[in-house]
């Protein structure tokens, strides 16, 4: 490390005045970063990496302060700064990629004229020919292809991997000495995610550039930092270099961590921390015992799902078609369709758990919500249970008995909860509308048992939403899921919204659940090391089209399709820990 | 964008066959017989049956709706029993009166309101803020009529700053040749400018008694949708951009927080257009509001329907100036078009 470090942050503290008293959210942390450094702060949500990163910047919320400590950047006190300094610091010296690019441009400005607005505001006119050109040039750098023109686009008209890369021209065009990328990749597909950290990297390494990247992703932090700093709850409780702490981690909670993130070759129970996976481990021979005597025994009769060349359209064309129809002034051209999902077949068998894998657009949640009868398919048949259910009108499909036989557990544990319901009227939701059991005692009861099987303390279930955890939320979405003794549950990727320790948590639930109560899982996901570790097999969709199925192990060990090699490559993986 | 004009007007057309239909069928139930109050109290059975017969009200209710369309499609609106005009000419006469009233009315409120609402939601919990919630809340809560009377008493009978609250035009003035029936351009196009500043003049009490009033909705949609806006990721990454904080606040916030205030300022203008009667009681306006009131306490038929229709045809054109606006403020908008 050189002497003088380039950011020099000590005894950091922010607190924030909140309705219940002041909150330190960052105490006593202290991180420098040298030249041309690349540091990743790892923490899970509520560990203060990203309020510390605003803090270096002084972005802060109107309620939080820098309460003690010190930020010195090049040699400026970034604390005793003036507003006017500090403006001249932001985008020129120091640059920031926030997590969710399409919400982080202006909607209803041209991509273009909001990288001007950053150059207009730090680069002098004369050092510049044309502010118009300069842009463009930022937009080259980031790999747009032909940036000319996508300078007068919106951000809703790019992918969200595009508006990435607009936001890192934004973040570079000054030539910055340090980039802070707050999550810069989360919701993006992996594939992407490879695509613009590569991205970042390269530039950032040929401009001699220091970076930050705050992520909650181990592996992401190993493949391209070079020392990394793990923070829980506000306070920074192990740096070293990227190489020593996968090798030899110190602290308990990277080891938690590090346990936690789903990695090749480990098991589910892995995951768990060592007292929890020896405890769960009891259990795991029987469980497996049981559900192999299952698969067996239907292994003759017929499939419970059975999807047959499955067909979803759209057309192409939007309102203006309609209209045109209507008025019966052109005739409508050739009706342009648009396959989400063309022609796919698979089976999943009594107790089996099947992962549908595929990158943003590639038609897996179209395949869930028509398996899950809320969508209608164009073509194509679907039995379930050996009924022919793919004829039944999504409308009238919530009211028949095959409902609480399929059953959905949703990608958001907050946004698919009531918000004015407690957890146990949401697990009882399903009862009331399906159910048999009558009497708010049997049906207080029902919940109660649900709440035991779920792992969710009884004196939660009379709390809102808004009162639980990430994961409590979770584990009522599943009890719900459950209420009704579904043969087919679909889990539509249940953990992406949770924290690595609680995704490890969460799958081992449904596991065990699996077990017990003898379903069958459809688990749509875009992270195949995930779905490895749940199912049984893998189905890669691209393009509305199955390119490779088979079982987990083979389809991840020894993949024969491209995209599904290039799928696997891009995941990051942290160097294997030493046991 | 001219076929998105066309295609908006086209989809008008259904909605305002609906209105004639039902403004005929509502004035035809309303409980009151036409032609005994036309007549007088002092009137026969035989001279009401007389006036019936004239009227054309003895005749089934089918066929006075297709005489009624019929006239309609020849643009003639029917004559008002009470004071004999044709229906259209008094329209014409007052519609540009409750216009320039309500217009003037919510341009001083859009003046005050938004730069209010903008400085309230970048400074939460200044004086600026507390300022905006107390004018709002009062705006709101204290009746036009009261307000208007209020100013009347304070300055006209007061301090005799404001001229008598007697219409648009002080008795010593001619009204100007109409153009466009607004007197405060009417009379700068005559080049008469004293009788603009006796236009104005009575113009600016009912126009601030509406400002009053309409302020309200317009700072604090403003407020509010600035706080949402200033909250948002774009405007943090502005921030850290080191983007002035006017450009952030004008560039990135205002624009995007303007689509609710357009649209609450839209049903303002068109709440104000047609309610404003007791605005126009208390300065003796020869609005229309005032107009349609008078014809509907008198069962007049004819005047009824033509405010039901005119006031229809401006949502209509309003609803589609705002669609507009919307377009050239936000991108998103323009595709669906």
């Amino acid at each position: 490390m050189t002497a003088q470090p380039l950011l020099d942050v000590r005894d950091l503290t922010v607190e924030f005045t909140t309705r219940r008293g002041i909150v330190k959210a960052v105490q006593h942390v202290n991180i420098s970063v040298a030249k041309g450094e690349t540091l990743a702060i790892v923490g899970e949500s509520g560990s203060g990496k990203s309020v510390t990163s605003y803090a270096v910047m002084r972005i802060l919320d109107r309620a939080g302060r820098i309460a003690e400590g010190s930020v010195m950047f090049s040699g400026i006190d970034v604390k005793a700064a003036s507003e006017d300094q500090l403006r001249d610091l932001r985008g020129r010296e120091v640059s920031m990629i926030f997590q969710n690019p399409r919400a982080a441009l202006n909607p209803i400005r041209k991509v273009g004229d909001q990288i001007e607005d950053v150059l207009r505001t730090h680069v002098q006119q004369a050092q510049v020919r044309d502010h118009g050109e300069k842009a463009i040039e930022a937009l080259e750098q980031v790999k747009i292809a032909r940036p000319r023109e996508r300078y007068h686009a919106y951000p809703f008209e790019l992918s969200g991997g595009m508006c990435q890369r607009v936001v890192i021209a934004l973040a570079l065009a000054c030539n910055p000495q340090l980039l802070i990328a707050d999550e810069p990749t989360t919701g993006l597909d992996v594939t992407t995610q490879k695509a613009v950290m590569d991205l970042i990297v390269e530039l950032t390494r040929r401009r001699a550039m220091s970076t930050i990247l705050i992520t909650h992703d181990l592996g992401l932090a190993a493949a391209y930092c070079d020392r990394v700093v793990v923070m829980e709850k506000g306070r920074v409780v192990e740096t070293a270099k990227a190489a020593d702490i996968f090798a030899n981690p110190q602290h308990p909670y990277t080891k938690k961590l590090m346990r936690a993130t789903p990695r090749l070759g480990v098991s589910l129970r892995d995951l768990l921390p060592e007292e929890e996976s020896a405890a769960a481990s009891f259990a795991s021979p029987r469980v497996r015992g049981e559900a192999d005597t299952r698969s067996t025994a239907s292994g003759e009769s017929q499939p419970l799902l059975l999807v047959d060349k499955l067909v979803k359209e759209y057309p192409r064309q939007g309102a203006t078609a309609v209209l045109g129809k209507l008025f019966g002034r052109k005739p409508p051209v050739e009706p342009e369709m648009f396959r989400a999902v063309d022609g796919i077949s698979f089976a999943i068998g009594h107790g089996e758990s099947v992962g549908l894998v595929g990158e943003s657009g590639c038609g897996k949640s179209t395949t869930s919500m028509m398996v899950m009868r809320l969508l209608d398919q164009s073509s194509g048949l679907i039995r379930f249970d050996g009924e022919d259910i793919g004829g039944i009108a999504p409308a009238s499909f919530a009211r028949l008995p095959q409902r609480s036989r399929i059953q959905m557990v949703f990608q958001d544990p907050t946004d698919s909860l009531n918000p004015r319901f407690t957890a146990a009227r949401a697990i009882a939701d399903p009862l009331l509308q399906l159910g048999d059991i009558r009497g708010r005692d049997a049906l207080r009861a029902r919940c109660e048992e649900l709440a035991t099987m779920v792992g969710l303390p009884h004196n939660l279930l009379d709390r809102f939403p808004h009162q639980l955890s990430g994961g409590q939320k979770a584990r009522v979405g599943i009890a719900r899921a459950i209420a009704l003794h579904p043969k087919l549950v679909i889990l539509d990727e249940p953990t992406a919204a949770l924290d690595v320790s609680v995704q490890a948590v969460v799958l081992n639930l449904l596991q065990d659940l699996k077990a017990r109560l003898g379903m069958s899982y459809l688990f749509v996901s875009h992270d195949l090391n995930v779905v490895r570790l749940l199912c049984d097999r893998v189905i890669v969709m691209r393009t509305g089209r199955i390119v490779e199925e088979g079982s987990s192990e083979q389809v991840l060990r020894d993949p024969r399709d491209d995209y599904t090699k290039e799928l696997l490559t891009a995941i990051p993986h942290p160097p294997l820990p030493v046991h | 964008m001219l076929t998105m004009i066309g295609k908006r007007l086209m989809f008008a057309i259904p909605s305002l066959i609906g209105v004639v239909i039902v403004t005929f069928l509502l004035t035809r139930a309303l409980p009151g017989d036409p032609a005994a109050y036309f007549a007088g109290p002092a009137a026969t059975k035989e001279a009401v049956e007389q006036i019936r017969k004239k009227l054309g009200l003895d005749k089934p209710l089918i066929e006075q709706f297709f005489r009624y369309t019929n006239d309609l499609a020849h643009g003639d609106f029917g004559n008002s029993l009470t004071t004999g005009q044709p229906v259209a000419a008094e329209i014409r006469n007052r519609l540009p009166a409750s216009a320039e009233l309500t217009l003037l009315g919510l341009i001083v409120s859009v003046v005050i309101a938004i730069p209010l609402g903008v400085l309230a939601a970048t400074r939460p919990g200044s004086w600026i803020d507390h300022l905006c919630r107390v004018t709002t809340t009062a705006g709101v809560s204290l009746p036009v009529f009261f307000t208007g009377l209020v100013l009347v008493y304070v300055f006209y009978f007061r301090l005799g700053w404001s001229p008598a609250p007697l219409g648009r035009l002080d008795v010593f003035y001619s009204a100007p040749p109409t153009v466009t029936g607004f007197y405060l351009i009417d009379t700068l196009i005559a080049r008469d400018l004293e009788a603009f500043r006796s236009a104005l003049s009575q113009l600016i009490l009912p126009a601030t008694t509406l400002a009053i009033f309409s302020l309200a909705p317009i700072a604090r949609m403003t407020r509010a949708s600035m706080l949402a806006v200033l909250a948002s990721e774009f405007v943090r990454t502005a921030r850290a951009s080191g983007l002035s904080p006017a450009t952030v606040i004008v560039t990135y916030a205002f624009r995007n927080a303007m689509l609710p205030v357009i649209t609450t300022l839209s049903m303002v203008f068109s709440f104000l257009l047609g309610a404003n009667v007791l605005v126009e009681k208390v300065f003796a306006w020869p609005g229309i509001g005032s107009y349609a009131v008078e014809a509907l306490i008198s069962s007049d038929f004819a005047p009824v329907q033509g405010f039901v229709l005119t006031m229809a045809v401006m949502y209509v054109l309003l609803n589609l100036v705002i669609d507009i606006l919307y377009g050239v403020i936000d991108p998103r908008v323009r595709l669906e078009g």
